[in-house]
């Protein structure tokens, strides 16, 4: 292909495609000439640059609309996908604050949910977080309990960030709807993965992110439905940019590499997701060699990229350490910085130490198959290495039950 | 997270990987933290008749720096007599590993695998009086 970008010399194997991908080559092209020539304020209505610059956004909003089967006017730009859990989630609740004060999550959710949730505590609302079955995904009847008459929104991702668990909007929004709640999902690790149709599914407002999709950083969007007609509360004021919803001048070259990644996400889906099938089934066969392997989370109901395992009695920190020459997460980006285990896994009720051994890999459009058999061979080797080290694992061969042990606690 | 080039050195060539016979009188064993929080150390100690140790081997479950904590420690310990081992102390290990703020418990861990092994020894050669050490099943 000719987009296919060239992995620089002694660069690590980039296998974290959910933390965030490469702009795509023909996205950036798209991008530049928004940045020096053409670089209008699309809110200037007096002249050529504003209106070269609104016709930009305005087809990259087409664009955007065009892959989740959406109206453009239900497009609301943002920074991202943070942002736009924020505006949706306060926005809707602080809204309706007159209706109802509660809300409902998972506790599986992105910290951009979560503690936009936990801020809305501090102002008065309730909120039920519920925790996933143990493949990841939601109880549809746990739902349908947690629901009270004072419940206004519920907020549920439609793609985990770290086990790439596919949730069932239809039946979710179908139960939302039926009960009177506002149903709000964050799609940023979906676009370009799952087909979304927003015409049919009953959502009512959804986050999106372009960096996850082949577009740059610092872009992203909400979609706000208007029939039925959903009215949220701005977070930032200023000139009423976005119909009121988001003030703040356009960011026209990010937009328009937004709309140009999502366009490519919109032509290309089927042909990326069967590539990544495939070079992610190769990754699985490959490391399922290696014995007391787990998969975490559902490996039917997921985004085809995806791949979390845990390697028992190895410790994750210390296998991320064995594999510079790899790019992977241990946990969510977000948290590998603590020293805690991931609290999604934790969620799906796996044990500490299993938590504690996982390694999340996501494959994407500019993976090879020599880099996922260099990963292999890298992988297995170090696994081997580290369980040599470990005691856990000799006492597995002793055919010691480790949770009969009795640990000294420190 | 960066780590120290001794650290990096300890868990790229770790030192004295192993096991002795656990049954052996002359052999104590130290086995301490928990899977859950992410780490275990086992550590042996071999000692002569002198009351000196001559080997000493671990094995580690757990991040770069209790592997490297634990290895520096089976170098420290050979020649040294059980009192001398028991005055290590986890600044000792700390220092000499570099070790940032968030993985001072390695270096404490390790202190505590002596101490634990330390014990188990005297509890063999003494088994009335001495308590066991932790986490061994």
């Amino acid at each position: 292909m000719p987009h296919r970008q060239v992995r620089a010399v002694n660069r690590p194997i980039y296998l974290d495609y959910s933390a965030t991908t490469p702009v795509d080559p023909r996205v950036a092209k798209k991008m530049i000439p928004f940045l020096s020539e053409r670089f209008g304020n699309p809110a200037s209505r007096s002249h050529r640059y504003g209106w070269e610059a609104e016709e930009a956004v305005e087809s990259a909003r087409l664009q955007v609309a065009r892959l989740v089967g959406a109206d453009p006017k239900e497009i609301v730009w943002t920074s991202g996908a943070t942002e736009s859990n924020n505006l949706a989630i306060a926005g809707a609740a602080r809204f309706h604050r007159e209706k109802g004060r509660h809300l409902i999550t998972m506790t599986t959710e992105h910290k951009a949910v979560l503690d936009t949730m936990r801020h809305l505590e501090r102002e008065g609302f309730n909120v039920s977080y519920l925790p996933p079955q143990a493949n990841g995904l939601l109880d549809l009847e746990r739902l349908a309990d947690a629901i009270r008459p004072d419940t206004v929104l519920a907020s549920v991702m439609h793609v985990n960030n770290e086990i790439g668990v596919i949730q069932d909007l239809a039946a979710i929004g179908d139960l939302c709807r039926s009960r009177g709640v506002l149903l709000h999902v964050d799609a940023a690790q979906a676009t370009g993965k799952v087909a979304i149709d927003l015409e049919s599914l009953p959502v009512d407002l959804m986050s999106f992110s372009a960096h996850k999709t082949y577009g740059p950083k610092g872009i992203g969007a909400l979609y706000v439905r208007r029939k039925p007609r959903v009215r949220i509360e701005a977070l930032t004021h200023g000139g009423g940019h976005e119909r009121g919803m988001r003030s703040g001048t356009l960011a026209t070259h990010q937009i328009v590499g937004m709309g140009e990644a999502f366009r490519l996400a919109h032509d290309e889906m089927a042909v990326d997701n069967e590539r990544a099938r495939a070079l992610r089934d190769k990754l699985l066969a490959g490391l399922s060699i290696l014995e007391e392997t787990y998969v975490n989370g559902d490996l039917e109901a997921r985004v085809p990229h995806n791949l979390n395992l845990s390697f028992n009695f190895v410790e994750g920190e210390s296998l991320m350490m064995a594999m510079k020459d790899i790019a992977v997460s241990s946990g969510s980006a977000c948290t590998s910085a603590s020293l805690e285990p991931s609290y999604v896994l934790r969620a799906l009720g796996r044990p500490d130490e299993l938590a504690h051994s996982s390694i999340r890999f996501s494959v994407g459009r500019f993976t090879t198959e020599a880099e996922i058999d260099a990963a292999v061979a890298l992988i297995t080797r170090n696994v081997q290495k580290l369980r040599e080290l470990s005691p856990l694992w000799e006492m597995h061969l002793e055919g010691i039950d480790l949770s009969t042990v009795q640990w000294a606690a420190h | 997270m960066a780590y120290s080039e001794k650290v990096l050195d300890h868990y790229e060539n770790p030192r004295n990987v192993g096991s002795f016979d656990k049954n052996d009188p002359r052999v104590g064993t130290g086995m301490v933290g928990a899977p859950a929080c992410g780490d275990v150390m086992k550590l042996h100690i071999k000692v002569g008749e002198d009351g000196v140790i001559e080997e000493a081997r671990f094995k580690t479950y757990g991040c770069g720096s209790a592997i490297a904590s634990s290895s520096l420690v089976t170098e420290w310990l050979r020649g040294k007599t059980l009192d001398e081992a028991r005055q290590i102390k986890n600044t000792d290990i700390a220092d000499e590993l570099a070790l940032p703020p968030v993985k001072i418990h390695c270096s404490v861990l390790a202190e505590d695998a002596i101490k634990a092994a330390i014990n188990d020894y005297l509890a063999k050669r003494a088994p009335s009086t001495q308590a066991c050490a932790t986490g061994e099943p």
